[in-house]
């Protein structure tokens, strides 16, 4: 049926959605209902004024009846329908559907947009791991490197009375052998670096939050002392980091916070009273008589310049990572499944208890962090639920004169934790039995 | 006389290891380096056992080995395969291709003993 004659069926969907009688929508617009009944089965054309009454008598834009759904959307929708695996999309019905529900058109073209980009992105990951060549080639180089050191090694430990000249030889090809293979590791780990940043890396919402917010050192003087909350908007606006809207959301809610933040504690008195007794939230938060978390999140968000390094953690009571601004050293998770031995968790079974303690993370670099954590109550309990908690954990850099407060063993997470016979162990170690 | 060994491999140090625990456990080692013309070599040799990396310059082991097989002389040759991956892909790749033994790098001394004393009877 050409476009031209569907005019009619779309006006006869229209008027049935809204719920009109035929006769109503006639003496609205000014026409006889038979001659109504003709136009809506496309046996009269109609153009012009009587199109623009009827439009406006349903309350569309007059383009959607004498055009239906644009045309892209059409081939979207069309292309959408070519992936259904057992289910059978009425195809002949595209434009119908496209027509009467063009919110839930739109949605479902956007969403098979995002499937085939994310599938393009799995498919290049993929590849990545089983066919790059550059890793396959490093990998090689290391692997032949490391057959020709043992196999030369254990000559030279298990020959007895092995002749100087080979002795010699043997050492000079481990002394080669030896340097190929740092070579080769070196190139490995650059390789892997690199892929990380790669554009095809996959980022929850969250991770764009981290990444945008870290953009800005954590810190936005625009929302600074003010109540507006354009402000925010103005923020969001510049963004060119976040893809999802969800993380635009995160990031909204973060940077509401942030301003009734800054609003508590002002720059200029943060910023004095930093300079006077250090990044003590203790005593902070006696001087403004402000709560730990809000000073928390004030710290976390000072300029760096004016601070050093400051690390924050929150969590929910399920454990989820909700936001986290990163310490150099500290390794964190990115969303769940951290130490369960972190004192932001165990703030959450004694609310009212804030723990003070020095962390050694297990594995690389074994650095010490001071760690504070505190409960917030973010929602009050009713008798319907508890009280919702969450828990923050302000990380500093571990200071000289912090050596009285006991330190801690803790690790990331299982999956890279060292840690032996560790209580807290919640899966095994990749990294623990296999070197 | 001692049985002969051909060892197909690119990587000198390798070579050397492998030479040096062969020849001390009785071998007579002979050793090719590239893929080109090592079907050649098996020709002029004539092993009794031939120990073939999977990655070589020129050729690849796979190929190789099945141009050995193809030659009536060699078709039971015992061929031990040397990969540096031990992916099963592989692993089955190289008994359709007519591999006697596979073995992943890297390995050790002993393991490669063990196989080609096992391989062939002396």
């Amino acid at each position: 049926m050409s476009e031209s004659l569907m005019i009619g069926t779309r006006i006869r969907e229209r008027r049935v959605i809204n719920g009109l009688k035929q006769s109503d929508l006639a003496r609205q617009v000014g026409i006889s209902p038979s001659y109504l009944n003709l136009i809506e089965h496309n046996r009269r054309r109609i153009g012009g004024k009587t199109l623009i009454k009827l439009a406006d008598a349903l309350s569309v834009e007059p383009t959607l009846l004498s055009e239906g759904a644009e045309a892209t959307l059409i081939s979207a929708l069309r292309e959408a329908a070519g992936r259904a695996d057992g289910h059978t999309a009425e195809l002949d019905r595209t434009e119908e559907f496209a027509g009467r529900f063009p919110g839930w058109a739109h949605l479902l073209s956007s969403l098979n947009a995002r499937v085939t980009d994310l599938e393009r992105t799995v498919e290049t990951l993929t590849d990545r791991l089983a066919h790059d060549p550059h890793l396959a080639a490093s990998l090689h180089e290391v692997i032949s490197t490391v057959t020709a050191i043992r196999s030369t090694s254990s000559i030279l430990v298990e020959t007895e009375s092995l002749e100087p000249e080979w002795q010699n030889r043997f050492h000079r090809n481990i002394n080669e052998e030896s340097s190929r293979l740092a070579q080769g590791a070196e190139a490995l780990v650059r390789y892997l670096e690199g892929a990380a940043n790669s554009e095809a890396e996959i980022r929850s919402p969250q991770d764009e939050m981290v990444a945008f917010l870290g953009h800005h050192g954590f810190h936005f003087p625009q929302l600074e002392g003010t109540k507006d909350v354009t402000a925010i908007e103005a923020v969001l606006d510049q963004d060119t980091i976040m893809n999802s809207d969800v993380a635009r959301r995160l990031t909204r809610d973060a940077l509401v916070q942030y301003q009734a933040d800054a609003w508590r504690l002002p720059l200029s008195e943060m910023l004095a009273k930093v300079a006077e007794c250090g990044p003590d939230p203790e005593k902070i938060s006696m001087a403004f008589d402000c709560d730990l978390p809000t000073v928390f999140r004030r710290l976390a968000a000072l300029p760096a310049d004016a601070i050093g390094a400051v690390g924050l953690l929150t969590c929910d009571a399920a454990g989820t990572l909700l936001f986290r601004k990163p310490l150099h050293g500290f390794a964190m998770p990115r969303d769940a499944g951290a130490c369960a031995l972190w004192p932001m968790f165990q703030v959450l079974g004694q609310p009212q208890v804030p723990v003070r303690v020095r962390l050694r993370q297990s594995g690389r670099g074994q650095n010490v962090v001071l760690a504070l954590a505190v409960a917030e109550q973010v929602a009050p309990a009713t008798f319907a639920r508890p009280a919702l908690m969450r828990g923050h954990m302000l990380l500093l850099p571990d200071a000289d004169d912090d050596s009285e407060i006991p330190l801690r063993d803790v690790g990331a997470s299982c999956r890279i934790c060292p840690l032996r016979n560790c209580p807290a162990r919640r899966e095994p170690s990749i990294i623990m039995d296999g070197f | 006389m001692n049985k002969k060994v051909l060892l197909i491999e690119d990587e000198p140090n390798i070579i050397e290891a492998v030479s040096f625990i062969l020849s001390r456990d009785g071998w007579d080692v002979k050793t090719h380096s590239n893929g080109h013309d090592a079907v050649d070599a098996v020709r002029n040799r004539t092993p009794d056992l031939i120990i073939l990396d999977v990655m070589l310059p020129g050729k690849s082991g796979f190929d190789i080995l099945k141009e050995i097989r193809s030659e009536q002389q060699f078709a039971l040759t015992p061929v031990l395969m040397l990969t540096a991956r031990g992916q099963v892909k592989d692993r089955e790749m190289a008994e359709k291709a007519g591999a006697s033994r596979y073995m992943t790098k890297p390995f050790s001394n002993a393991e490669v003993l063990d196989a080609v004393r096992s391989m062939v009877a002396q």
